[in-house]
Protein backbone atom coordinates (compact mmCIF):
# COMPACT_ATOMS: atom_id res chain seq x y z
CA UNK A 1 0.00 0.00 0.00
CA UNK A 2 2.74 2.51 0.69
CA UNK A 3 4.26 1.97 -2.33
CA UNK A 4 0.90 2.67 -4.09
CA UNK A 5 0.88 6.44 -2.48
CA UNK A 6 4.85 6.83 -2.96
CA UNK A 7 3.93 6.41 -6.92
CA UNK A 8 0.94 8.89 -6.60
CA UNK A 9 3.20 11.35 -4.51
CA UNK A 10 5.37 10.85 -7.67
CA UNK A 11 3.20 11.38 -10.69
CA UNK A 12 1.90 14.46 -8.54
CA UNK A 13 5.68 16.11 -8.69
CA UNK A 14 6.20 14.80 -12.21
CA UNK A 15 2.72 16.72 -13.48
CA UNK A 16 3.67 20.04 -11.26
CA UNK A 17 7.32 19.59 -13.02
CA UNK A 18 5.20 19.48 -16.13
CA UNK A 19 2.65 22.25 -15.37
CA UNK A 20 6.38 24.65 -14.25
CA UNK A 21 7.88 23.32 -17.50
CA UNK A 22 5.28 24.55 -19.73
CA UNK A 23 4.40 28.00 -18.28
CA UNK A 24 7.75 29.31 -16.55
CA UNK A 25 8.69 30.52 -20.69
CA UNK A 26 5.38 31.62 -20.99
CA UNK A 27 6.21 33.75 -17.26
CA UNK A 28 9.46 35.17 -17.86
CA UNK A 29 8.09 36.62 -20.95
CA UNK A 30 5.36 38.16 -19.38
CA UNK A 31 7.72 39.43 -16.64
CA UNK A 32 10.53 40.47 -18.96
CA UNK A 33 8.07 42.43 -20.96
CA UNK A 34 7.50 44.49 -18.10
CA UNK A 35 10.79 45.05 -17.08
CA UNK A 36 12.50 48.60 -16.87
CA UNK A 37 15.47 47.19 -18.76
CA UNK A 38 16.44 46.29 -22.39
CA UNK A 39 19.22 43.17 -20.66
CA UNK A 40 19.27 42.72 -16.93
CA UNK A 41 17.49 40.86 -14.36
CA UNK A 42 14.56 43.17 -12.87
CA UNK A 43 15.27 46.77 -12.59
CA UNK A 44 11.35 47.63 -12.19
CA UNK A 45 8.39 47.27 -13.35
CA UNK A 46 7.45 49.77 -17.07
CA UNK A 47 4.89 50.13 -19.33
CA UNK A 48 7.19 51.71 -22.12
CA UNK A 49 7.81 48.71 -24.11
CA UNK A 50 3.57 49.00 -24.52
CA UNK A 51 3.63 52.12 -25.34
CA UNK A 52 6.62 51.34 -27.74
CA UNK A 53 4.91 48.67 -29.81
CA UNK A 54 1.78 50.28 -29.75
CA UNK A 55 3.74 53.59 -31.55
CA UNK A 56 5.85 51.20 -33.91
CA UNK A 57 3.97 51.66 -36.82
CA UNK A 58 5.22 48.00 -38.53
CA UNK A 59 3.37 46.58 -35.76
CA UNK A 60 0.12 48.41 -35.76
CA UNK A 61 0.12 47.60 -40.03
CA UNK A 62 1.06 43.88 -39.48
CA UNK A 63 -1.89 43.70 -36.59
CA UNK A 64 -3.97 45.73 -39.44
CA UNK A 65 -2.90 42.56 -41.97
CA UNK A 66 -3.48 40.00 -39.21
CA UNK A 67 -6.94 41.25 -38.85
CA UNK A 68 -8.45 41.84 -41.91
CA UNK A 69 -6.82 38.66 -43.02
CA UNK A 70 -7.67 36.50 -40.64
CA UNK A 71 -11.58 38.19 -40.73
CA UNK A 72 -11.64 37.14 -44.43
CA UNK A 73 -10.32 33.76 -43.58
CA UNK A 74 -13.30 33.15 -41.28
CA UNK A 75 -16.15 34.15 -43.27
CA UNK A 76 -14.65 32.05 -46.38
CA UNK A 77 -13.79 29.20 -44.16
CA UNK A 78 -16.77 28.79 -42.22
CA UNK A 79 -19.09 29.11 -45.42
CA UNK A 80 -17.17 26.29 -46.91
CA UNK A 81 -17.06 24.34 -43.90
CA UNK A 82 -20.68 24.60 -42.87
CA UNK A 83 -22.12 23.78 -46.87
CA UNK A 84 -19.19 21.12 -46.68
CA UNK A 85 -19.93 19.54 -43.51
CA UNK A 86 -23.66 19.57 -44.64
CA UNK A 87 -23.04 17.86 -48.18
CA UNK A 88 -20.78 15.17 -46.59
CA UNK A 89 -23.77 14.32 -43.33
CA UNK A 90 -26.97 14.88 -45.49
CA UNK A 91 -26.59 14.30 -49.33
CA UNK A 92 -25.28 11.06 -51.34
CA UNK A 93 -23.36 11.88 -54.52
CA UNK A 94 -20.96 10.40 -56.60
CA UNK A 95 -17.08 10.97 -55.13
CA UNK A 96 -18.20 11.83 -51.71
CA UNK A 97 -15.22 9.83 -50.06
CA UNK A 98 -13.08 11.14 -52.03
CA UNK A 99 -13.91 14.40 -51.35
CA UNK A 100 -13.84 13.75 -47.85
CA UNK A 101 -10.75 12.15 -47.78
CA UNK A 102 -9.62 15.79 -49.55
CA UNK A 103 -10.94 17.43 -46.81
CA UNK A 104 -8.50 16.04 -44.07
CA UNK A 105 -5.93 16.38 -46.26
CA UNK A 106 -4.39 20.09 -44.60
CA UNK A 107 -5.18 18.65 -41.23
CA UNK A 108 -2.49 15.77 -41.70
CA UNK A 109 0.26 17.26 -44.73
CA UNK A 110 2.49 19.53 -43.20
CA UNK A 111 1.73 23.11 -43.74
CA UNK A 112 5.53 23.34 -45.43
CA UNK A 113 4.36 21.06 -48.10
CA UNK A 114 0.97 23.04 -48.31
CA UNK A 115 3.11 26.32 -48.49
CA UNK A 116 5.33 25.63 -50.90
CA UNK A 117 2.33 23.92 -53.32
CA UNK A 118 0.34 26.91 -53.06
CA UNK A 119 3.19 29.23 -53.10
CA UNK A 120 4.24 27.17 -57.02
CA UNK A 121 0.39 27.39 -57.78
CA UNK A 122 -0.12 30.82 -57.34
CA UNK A 123 3.42 32.26 -59.03
CA UNK A 124 1.68 29.80 -62.12
CA UNK A 125 -1.10 31.44 -61.85
CA UNK A 126 0.31 34.94 -61.78
CA UNK A 127 -1.15 35.36 -58.36
CA UNK A 128 1.54 38.44 -56.81
CA UNK A 129 2.41 37.36 -52.82
CA UNK A 130 0.25 39.79 -51.13
CA UNK A 131 -2.93 39.88 -48.70
CA UNK A 132 -5.33 38.04 -51.09
CA UNK A 133 -2.49 35.40 -51.19
CA UNK A 134 -2.48 34.40 -48.21
CA UNK A 135 -5.96 34.27 -47.36
CA UNK A 136 -6.53 32.06 -50.50
CA UNK A 137 -3.91 29.90 -48.48
CA UNK A 138 -5.35 30.60 -44.53
CA UNK A 139 -8.74 29.52 -46.30
CA UNK A 140 -7.21 26.47 -48.25
CA UNK A 141 -6.47 24.76 -44.42
CA UNK A 142 -8.78 27.32 -42.26
CA UNK A 143 -12.37 25.35 -44.19
CA UNK A 144 -10.49 21.92 -43.22
CA UNK A 145 -11.03 22.30 -39.66
CA UNK A 146 -14.07 23.97 -39.46
CA UNK A 147 -15.78 21.76 -41.52
CA UNK A 148 -14.56 19.10 -38.78
CA UNK A 149 -15.64 20.76 -35.89
CA UNK A 150 -18.72 21.53 -37.64
CA UNK A 151 -19.28 17.72 -38.98
CA UNK A 152 -19.03 16.73 -35.55
CA UNK A 153 -21.96 18.56 -34.71
CA UNK A 154 -24.14 17.75 -37.64
CA UNK A 155 -23.38 14.26 -37.24
CA UNK A 156 -25.53 13.71 -33.54
CA UNK A 157 -28.25 15.88 -34.66
CA UNK A 158 -31.77 14.43 -34.73
CA UNK A 159 -33.50 14.83 -38.34
CA UNK A 160 -36.59 14.16 -36.88
CA UNK A 161 -36.95 17.62 -35.18
CA UNK A 162 -36.65 19.29 -39.01
CA UNK A 163 -39.53 16.68 -40.00
CA UNK A 164 -41.61 17.53 -37.04
CA UNK A 165 -40.97 21.47 -37.44
CA UNK A 166 -42.11 20.68 -41.69
CA UNK A 167 -45.46 18.50 -39.60
CA UNK A 168 -46.30 21.66 -37.98
CA UNK A 169 -46.79 23.73 -41.21
CA UNK A 170 -43.03 25.56 -41.37
CA UNK A 171 -41.32 26.15 -43.83
CA UNK A 172 -38.11 25.49 -45.51
CA UNK A 173 -36.43 28.45 -44.44
CA UNK A 174 -38.34 28.79 -40.87
CA UNK A 175 -37.07 25.56 -40.24
CA UNK A 176 -33.02 26.38 -40.61
CA UNK A 177 -34.23 29.59 -38.91
CA UNK A 178 -35.94 28.35 -35.81
CA UNK A 179 -34.84 24.38 -35.80
CA UNK A 180 -31.31 23.62 -37.83
CA UNK A 181 -29.44 26.58 -37.02
CA UNK A 182 -29.79 27.07 -33.09
CA UNK A 183 -28.81 23.44 -33.17
CA UNK A 184 -26.13 23.43 -35.24
CA UNK A 185 -25.17 26.88 -34.38
CA UNK A 186 -22.81 26.29 -31.53
CA UNK A 187 -20.88 23.82 -33.89
CA UNK A 188 -20.53 26.78 -36.48
CA UNK A 189 -19.47 29.59 -33.91
CA UNK A 190 -16.70 27.01 -32.92
CA UNK A 191 -15.59 26.38 -36.32
CA UNK A 192 -15.47 29.96 -37.12
CA UNK A 193 -13.71 30.80 -33.90
CA UNK A 194 -10.90 28.06 -34.97
CA UNK A 195 -10.59 29.32 -38.50
CA UNK A 196 -10.10 32.57 -37.05
CA UNK A 197 -7.18 31.81 -34.82
CA UNK A 198 -6.11 29.16 -37.35
CA UNK A 199 -5.41 32.46 -39.33
CA UNK A 200 -3.84 34.67 -36.68
CA UNK A 201 -1.66 31.83 -35.53
CA UNK A 202 -0.27 31.11 -38.75
CA UNK A 203 3.44 31.30 -39.89
CA UNK A 204 4.41 28.87 -42.19
CA UNK A 205 1.33 29.28 -45.23
CA UNK A 206 1.94 33.30 -44.68
CA UNK A 207 5.41 32.48 -44.75
CA UNK A 208 5.59 31.07 -48.28
CA UNK A 209 2.51 33.43 -49.68
CA UNK A 210 3.05 37.27 -48.13
CA UNK A 211 4.61 39.57 -50.03
CA UNK A 212 6.37 43.23 -48.86
CA UNK A 213 3.88 45.14 -47.34
CA UNK A 214 1.57 42.30 -46.42
CA UNK A 215 3.57 40.94 -43.25
CA UNK A 216 1.67 39.58 -40.91
CA UNK A 217 1.78 39.85 -37.29
CA UNK A 218 3.30 36.83 -36.46
CA UNK A 219 5.76 36.98 -39.70
CA UNK A 220 6.69 40.37 -38.21
CA UNK A 221 7.82 38.80 -34.81
CA UNK A 222 9.44 35.55 -37.12
CA UNK A 223 11.72 38.30 -38.94
CA UNK A 224 12.36 40.05 -35.40
CA UNK A 225 13.35 37.57 -33.31
CA UNK A 226 15.20 36.26 -36.26
CA UNK A 227 17.44 39.47 -35.53
CA UNK A 228 17.58 39.01 -32.29
CA UNK A 229 15.78 39.68 -28.35
CA UNK A 230 13.48 42.80 -28.25
CA UNK A 231 11.65 43.78 -25.12
CA UNK A 232 9.05 45.13 -27.54
CA UNK A 233 8.20 41.45 -29.00
CA UNK A 234 8.00 40.72 -25.13
CA UNK A 235 5.35 43.17 -24.95
CA UNK A 236 3.88 42.19 -28.18
CA UNK A 237 4.12 38.30 -27.15
CA UNK A 238 2.58 38.76 -24.07
CA UNK A 239 -0.25 40.51 -25.33
CA UNK A 240 -1.17 37.86 -28.06
CA UNK A 241 -0.91 35.37 -25.15
CA UNK A 242 -3.74 37.20 -23.43
CA UNK A 243 -5.71 37.30 -26.56
CA UNK A 244 -5.21 33.70 -26.97
CA UNK A 245 -5.68 32.20 -23.80
CA UNK A 246 -9.02 34.27 -24.07
CA UNK A 247 -10.81 33.54 -27.20
CA UNK A 248 -10.08 29.74 -25.93
CA UNK A 249 -11.71 30.59 -22.50
CA UNK A 250 -14.62 32.23 -24.53
CA UNK A 251 -14.77 29.35 -26.77
CA UNK A 252 -14.34 26.86 -23.68
CA UNK A 253 -17.24 28.62 -22.30
CA UNK A 254 -19.35 28.75 -26.02
CA UNK A 255 -19.04 25.08 -26.22
CA UNK A 256 -20.46 24.39 -22.65
CA UNK A 257 -23.21 26.42 -23.33
CA UNK A 258 -24.26 24.59 -26.24
CA UNK A 259 -23.89 21.27 -24.19
CA UNK A 260 -26.40 22.90 -21.30
CA UNK A 261 -28.83 24.53 -23.41
CA UNK A 262 -29.36 22.27 -26.69
CA UNK A 263 -29.82 18.90 -24.89
CA UNK A 264 -30.31 16.73 -28.01
CA UNK A 265 -27.12 17.09 -29.52
CA UNK A 266 -25.11 17.35 -26.36
CA UNK A 267 -23.32 13.90 -26.50
CA UNK A 268 -21.98 14.82 -30.10
CA UNK A 269 -20.87 18.00 -28.74
CA UNK A 270 -17.27 16.70 -28.97
CA UNK A 271 -15.90 13.92 -31.05
CA UNK A 272 -19.44 12.42 -32.08
CA UNK A 273 -19.48 9.73 -29.46
CA UNK A 274 -22.92 9.42 -27.90
CA UNK A 275 -22.19 7.19 -25.16
CA UNK A 276 -19.64 8.22 -22.38
CA UNK A 277 -17.43 5.19 -22.06
CA UNK A 278 -16.65 4.35 -17.83
CA UNK A 279 -14.16 6.99 -17.12
CA UNK A 280 -11.57 6.55 -15.29
CA UNK A 281 -12.39 8.42 -11.86
CA UNK A 282 -10.84 9.18 -8.40
CA UNK A 283 -11.26 5.88 -7.26
CA UNK A 284 -8.22 4.88 -9.84
CA UNK A 285 -6.76 1.57 -10.47
CA UNK B 1 -42.10 14.99 -59.55
CA UNK B 2 -39.23 14.53 -62.14
CA UNK B 3 -39.38 18.39 -61.95
CA UNK B 4 -38.57 18.26 -58.08
CA UNK B 5 -35.96 16.06 -58.67
CA UNK B 6 -34.46 17.52 -61.22
CA UNK B 7 -34.40 20.60 -58.90
CA UNK B 8 -32.80 19.38 -55.84
CA UNK B 9 -30.02 17.38 -58.12
CA UNK B 10 -29.42 21.04 -59.64
CA UNK B 11 -29.73 22.04 -55.86
CA UNK B 12 -27.10 19.53 -54.79
CA UNK B 13 -24.46 20.35 -57.54
CA UNK B 14 -24.59 24.07 -56.40
CA UNK B 15 -24.44 23.13 -52.74
CA UNK B 16 -21.13 19.96 -53.89
CA UNK B 17 -19.92 22.88 -55.80
CA UNK B 18 -17.82 25.06 -53.73
CA UNK B 19 -16.56 22.38 -51.61
CA UNK B 20 -15.07 21.19 -54.84
CA UNK B 21 -13.23 24.31 -56.07
CA UNK B 22 -12.00 24.60 -52.85
CA UNK B 23 -10.54 21.45 -52.69
CA UNK B 24 -9.46 21.15 -56.48
CA UNK B 25 -7.27 24.46 -56.57
CA UNK B 26 -6.52 24.57 -53.22
CA UNK B 27 -5.29 21.31 -52.79
CA UNK B 28 -5.61 18.71 -55.77
CA UNK B 29 -3.62 21.16 -58.00
CA UNK B 30 -1.00 22.43 -55.87
CA UNK B 31 -0.06 19.02 -55.04
CA UNK B 32 0.21 17.50 -58.19
CA UNK B 33 2.06 20.66 -59.70
CA UNK B 34 4.64 20.15 -57.24
CA UNK B 35 4.93 16.17 -58.28
CA UNK B 36 5.47 17.51 -61.39
CA UNK B 37 8.12 20.02 -60.69
CA UNK B 38 9.98 16.83 -58.57
CA UNK B 39 10.39 15.41 -61.85
CA UNK B 40 11.38 18.52 -63.63
CA UNK B 41 14.78 20.60 -64.39
CA UNK B 42 15.52 23.43 -63.03
CA UNK B 43 17.02 26.08 -65.41
CA UNK B 44 19.62 28.18 -65.53
CA UNK B 45 17.99 31.19 -64.10
CA UNK B 46 15.83 29.73 -61.62
CA UNK B 47 13.11 28.13 -64.19
CA UNK B 48 11.42 25.02 -64.66
CA UNK B 49 11.87 22.58 -67.76
CA UNK B 50 9.32 20.60 -67.82
CA UNK B 51 11.28 17.18 -68.79
CA UNK B 52 11.37 13.35 -66.67
CA UNK B 53 14.15 13.30 -64.72
CA UNK B 54 14.82 11.30 -61.40
CA UNK B 55 17.97 13.68 -61.16
CA UNK B 56 16.65 15.85 -58.03
CA UNK B 57 15.20 12.51 -55.93
CA UNK B 58 18.67 11.43 -56.35
CA UNK B 59 20.18 13.67 -55.42
CA UNK B 60 19.40 12.92 -51.90
CA UNK B 61 21.98 10.07 -52.00
CA UNK B 62 25.00 12.66 -52.01
CA UNK B 63 26.73 12.61 -48.34
CA UNK B 64 25.25 16.11 -47.60
CA UNK B 65 21.91 15.46 -48.60
CA UNK B 66 21.77 12.01 -47.21
CA UNK B 67 23.01 13.74 -43.72
CA UNK B 68 19.64 16.25 -43.91
CA UNK B 69 17.39 13.37 -44.37
CA UNK B 70 18.96 11.12 -41.53
CA UNK B 71 19.44 14.41 -38.85
CA UNK B 72 15.66 14.71 -39.46
CA UNK B 73 15.06 10.94 -38.51
CA UNK B 74 16.84 11.44 -35.74
CA UNK B 75 15.82 14.81 -34.48
CA UNK B 76 11.99 13.65 -35.22
CA UNK B 77 12.44 10.33 -32.82
CA UNK B 78 14.28 11.86 -30.21
CA UNK B 79 12.07 14.36 -30.05
CA UNK B 80 9.15 11.85 -29.95
CA UNK B 81 10.46 9.50 -27.54
CA UNK B 82 11.22 12.41 -24.84
CA UNK B 83 7.75 13.92 -25.48
CA UNK B 84 6.06 10.10 -24.90
CA UNK B 85 8.50 9.43 -21.75
CA UNK B 86 6.97 12.91 -20.38
CA UNK B 87 3.69 12.92 -21.08
CA UNK B 88 2.34 9.34 -20.17
CA UNK B 89 2.72 9.95 -16.55
CA UNK B 90 1.61 13.23 -16.59
CA UNK B 91 -1.42 12.24 -18.57
CA UNK B 92 -2.00 9.02 -16.38
CA UNK B 93 -1.83 11.42 -13.19
CA UNK B 94 -4.72 13.77 -15.66
CA UNK B 95 -6.82 10.90 -15.86
CA UNK B 96 -7.03 10.01 -12.53
CA UNK B 97 -8.46 13.42 -11.25
CA UNK B 98 -11.76 14.33 -10.00
CA UNK B 99 -13.90 15.22 -13.06
CA UNK B 100 -14.31 18.42 -11.70
CA UNK B 101 -10.46 19.44 -11.42
CA UNK B 102 -9.91 17.90 -14.58
CA UNK B 103 -11.48 20.29 -17.05
CA UNK B 104 -9.60 22.75 -15.47
CA UNK B 105 -6.61 20.96 -15.39
CA UNK B 106 -7.07 19.99 -19.04
CA UNK B 107 -7.84 23.85 -20.21
CA UNK B 108 -4.05 24.92 -18.62
CA UNK B 109 -2.29 21.98 -21.17
CA UNK B 110 -4.79 23.43 -24.03
CA UNK B 111 -3.85 26.77 -23.37
CA UNK B 112 0.22 26.72 -24.94
CA UNK B 113 -0.96 24.27 -27.41
CA UNK B 114 -3.10 27.36 -28.91
CA UNK B 115 -0.89 29.33 -28.18
CA UNK B 116 1.44 30.82 -31.02
CA UNK B 117 4.63 28.26 -31.59
CA UNK B 118 6.55 31.29 -33.15
CA UNK B 119 6.23 33.22 -29.51
CA UNK B 120 6.90 29.99 -27.45
CA UNK B 121 9.77 29.36 -29.18
CA UNK B 122 10.61 32.83 -28.74
CA UNK B 123 10.47 32.61 -25.05
CA UNK B 124 13.13 30.01 -25.15
CA UNK B 125 15.33 32.09 -26.85
CA UNK B 126 14.94 34.77 -24.40
CA UNK B 127 15.49 32.47 -21.40
CA UNK B 128 18.61 30.13 -23.41
CA UNK B 129 20.36 33.72 -24.32
CA UNK B 130 24.19 34.31 -23.40
CA UNK B 131 22.39 37.28 -20.83
CA UNK B 132 19.03 35.34 -20.35
CA UNK B 133 18.06 33.80 -16.71
CA UNK B 134 19.75 30.30 -17.05
CA UNK B 135 23.15 31.41 -18.16
CA UNK B 136 22.64 34.30 -15.44
CA UNK B 137 21.96 31.58 -13.01
CA UNK B 138 24.67 29.19 -13.78
CA UNK B 139 27.42 32.15 -13.47
CA UNK B 140 25.46 33.64 -9.83
CA UNK B 141 26.03 30.01 -8.53
CA UNK B 142 29.33 29.86 -9.88
CA UNK B 143 28.39 26.96 -12.00
CA UNK B 144 30.05 28.64 -15.20
CA UNK B 145 33.40 31.37 -15.24
CA UNK B 146 31.28 32.57 -18.28
CA UNK B 147 27.95 32.35 -20.30
CA UNK B 148 27.51 29.09 -21.70
CA UNK B 149 26.53 28.53 -25.49
CA UNK B 150 23.08 27.35 -24.86
CA UNK B 151 21.23 29.14 -27.93
CA UNK B 152 21.90 27.89 -31.35
CA UNK B 153 22.50 24.43 -30.15
CA UNK B 154 21.09 20.87 -31.61
CA UNK B 155 19.87 20.10 -27.82
CA UNK B 156 18.19 23.50 -27.66
CA UNK B 157 16.10 22.86 -31.18
CA UNK B 158 14.89 19.71 -29.37
CA UNK B 159 14.06 21.78 -26.45
CA UNK B 160 12.00 23.97 -28.05
CA UNK B 161 10.32 21.29 -30.37
CA UNK B 162 9.24 19.09 -27.40
CA UNK B 163 8.13 21.84 -25.74
CA UNK B 164 5.67 22.87 -28.41
CA UNK B 165 4.69 19.54 -29.36
CA UNK B 166 4.07 18.28 -25.69
CA UNK B 167 0.32 19.24 -25.44
CA UNK B 168 -0.02 17.20 -28.38
CA UNK B 169 1.08 14.03 -27.16
CA UNK B 170 -0.69 15.01 -23.37
CA UNK B 171 -3.74 15.13 -25.01
CA UNK B 172 -4.65 12.04 -26.93
CA UNK B 173 -2.56 10.00 -24.30
CA UNK B 174 -5.37 11.37 -21.92
CA UNK B 175 -7.99 10.71 -23.92
CA UNK B 176 -7.33 6.72 -24.22
CA UNK B 177 -6.04 6.56 -20.58
CA UNK B 178 -9.42 8.28 -19.89
CA UNK B 179 -11.29 5.51 -21.57
CA UNK B 180 -9.41 2.78 -19.59
CA UNK B 181 -11.55 0.62 -17.89
CA UNK B 182 -10.21 0.36 -13.87
CA UNK B 183 -11.62 -2.50 -13.93
CA UNK B 184 -9.46 -4.09 -16.20
CA UNK B 185 -6.64 -3.10 -14.42
CA UNK B 186 -8.03 -3.97 -11.15
CA UNK B 187 -8.28 -7.69 -12.15
CA UNK B 188 -4.57 -7.62 -13.42
CA UNK B 189 -3.80 -7.20 -10.24
CA UNK B 190 -6.24 -9.46 -8.74
CA UNK B 191 -4.73 -11.94 -10.83
CA UNK B 192 -1.19 -11.43 -9.12
CA UNK B 193 0.29 -9.29 -11.89
CA UNK B 194 2.93 -6.35 -10.25
CA UNK B 195 2.73 -2.84 -11.13
CA UNK B 196 5.58 -3.23 -14.08
CA UNK B 197 4.14 -6.53 -15.50
CA UNK B 198 0.03 -4.68 -15.16
CA UNK B 199 1.26 -1.85 -16.83
CA UNK B 200 3.68 -3.75 -19.63
CA UNK B 201 1.03 -6.63 -20.22
CA UNK B 202 -2.01 -4.67 -19.98
CA UNK B 203 -2.61 -0.98 -19.57
CA UNK B 204 0.24 -0.09 -22.05
CA UNK B 205 -1.44 -2.31 -25.01
CA UNK B 206 -4.97 -1.10 -24.26
CA UNK B 207 -3.19 2.47 -24.58
CA UNK B 208 -1.34 2.11 -27.62
CA UNK B 209 -3.53 3.80 -30.16
CA UNK B 210 -3.06 6.89 -28.03
CA UNK B 211 0.49 6.27 -27.60
CA UNK B 212 0.57 6.03 -31.81
CA UNK B 213 -1.84 8.75 -32.22
CA UNK B 214 0.48 11.30 -30.02
CA UNK B 215 3.49 10.05 -31.55
CA UNK B 216 1.94 10.98 -35.44
CA UNK B 217 1.54 14.34 -33.89
CA UNK B 218 4.35 15.10 -32.81
CA UNK B 219 6.70 13.04 -35.53
CA UNK B 220 4.62 14.64 -38.14
CA UNK B 221 5.58 18.23 -37.00
CA UNK B 222 9.18 17.92 -36.21
CA UNK B 223 9.67 17.36 -39.78
CA UNK B 224 8.26 20.99 -40.99
CA UNK B 225 8.54 23.07 -38.05
CA UNK B 226 11.68 24.58 -39.93
CA UNK B 227 11.08 27.81 -37.98
CA UNK B 228 11.91 26.38 -34.14
CA UNK B 229 15.01 24.41 -35.68
CA UNK B 230 15.77 27.64 -37.03
CA UNK B 231 15.65 30.06 -34.19
CA UNK B 232 17.15 28.00 -31.57
CA UNK B 233 19.32 25.47 -33.64
CA UNK B 234 20.96 28.63 -35.63
CA UNK B 235 22.15 28.40 -39.08
CA UNK B 236 24.13 24.88 -38.96
CA UNK B 237 21.60 23.09 -38.16
CA UNK B 238 19.61 21.83 -41.39
CA UNK B 239 16.42 19.81 -41.27
CA UNK B 240 14.25 18.68 -44.10
CA UNK B 241 11.88 21.58 -43.55
CA UNK B 242 14.89 24.25 -43.44
CA UNK B 243 15.82 22.37 -46.78
CA UNK B 244 12.58 22.92 -48.58
CA UNK B 245 12.26 26.33 -47.74
CA UNK B 246 16.07 27.76 -48.71
CA UNK B 247 15.11 25.62 -52.15
CA UNK B 248 12.07 27.38 -52.68
CA UNK B 249 12.92 30.82 -51.03
CA UNK B 250 16.54 31.30 -51.81
CA UNK B 251 18.62 28.64 -53.54
CA UNK B 252 15.58 29.09 -55.74
CA UNK B 253 15.59 25.48 -57.22
CA UNK B 254 12.50 24.24 -56.98
CA UNK B 255 12.51 21.11 -58.80
CA UNK B 256 14.89 19.97 -55.76
CA UNK B 257 13.01 21.50 -53.41
CA UNK B 258 9.62 19.76 -54.73
CA UNK B 259 11.44 16.33 -54.41
CA UNK B 260 12.30 17.54 -51.04
CA UNK B 261 8.59 18.19 -50.10
CA UNK B 262 7.25 14.88 -52.10
CA UNK B 263 9.60 12.61 -49.65
CA UNK B 264 7.90 14.12 -47.06
CA UNK B 265 4.66 13.82 -47.85
CA UNK B 266 4.90 10.05 -48.41
CA UNK B 267 6.54 9.18 -44.78
CA UNK B 268 3.74 11.39 -43.84
CA UNK B 269 1.11 9.84 -45.70
CA UNK B 270 2.72 6.27 -45.01
CA UNK B 271 2.51 7.08 -41.09
CA UNK B 272 -1.17 7.87 -41.40
CA UNK B 273 -2.23 4.71 -43.85
CA UNK B 274 -0.09 2.57 -40.60
CA UNK B 275 -2.54 4.38 -38.04
CA UNK B 276 -5.30 4.30 -39.51
CA UNK B 277 -4.79 0.35 -40.77
CA UNK B 278 -3.99 -1.10 -37.68
CA UNK B 279 -4.36 1.31 -34.93
CA UNK B 280 -7.89 3.48 -35.28
CA UNK B 281 -10.97 1.79 -36.38
CA UNK B 282 -12.74 5.11 -36.89
CA UNK B 283 -10.14 6.40 -39.76
CA UNK B 284 -8.69 9.46 -39.49
CA UNK B 285 -11.30 11.48 -37.20
CA UNK B 286 -9.88 10.20 -34.00
CA UNK B 287 -6.24 11.37 -34.91
CA UNK B 288 -7.83 14.96 -34.74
Amino acid sequence: MGRRRWGDRLLSIHAWAVYLFLYAPILVLVVFSFNDSRFSFWRGFTLRWYAAMFQNHQIMRALENSLVVAGWTMLAATLLGTLTAFVLVRHRFPGKSLLEALVYVPIILPSVIMGVSLLATFVLAGLRPGRTAIILGHVAFAASFATVAIRARLVGFDRNLERAAMDLGAGRWQTFRHVTLPLVGPGILAGALLAFTLSLDDVVITFFTAGPGSTTLPLYIFSAVRLGVSPEINALSTLILVVTAGVLILADWVRRWGVNHVKPAAGAAGRGEPEEPERMGGDGA
Amino acid sequence: MTGAVRRSRWGLALMVLPPVLWLVLLQVVPLALILVYSFSRRTAYGGIEYTFTLANYTRFLQPIYLKVLSDSLAVALITTLIVLVVAYPFAWHLARQPAERRGRLLLLVVIPFWTNSLILTYAWKVILRADGPVNQILTALGLAPGPVQLLYTKPAAILGLVYVLLPYMILPLYLSIEKLDPSTVRAAYDLGAGPVQAFRRVIFPLTLPGVVAGALLVFIPTLELFYISDLLGGAQMVLVGNLIQREFLEARNWPFGAAASIIVTGVTLLLVWVYVRWFSPGGVEELI
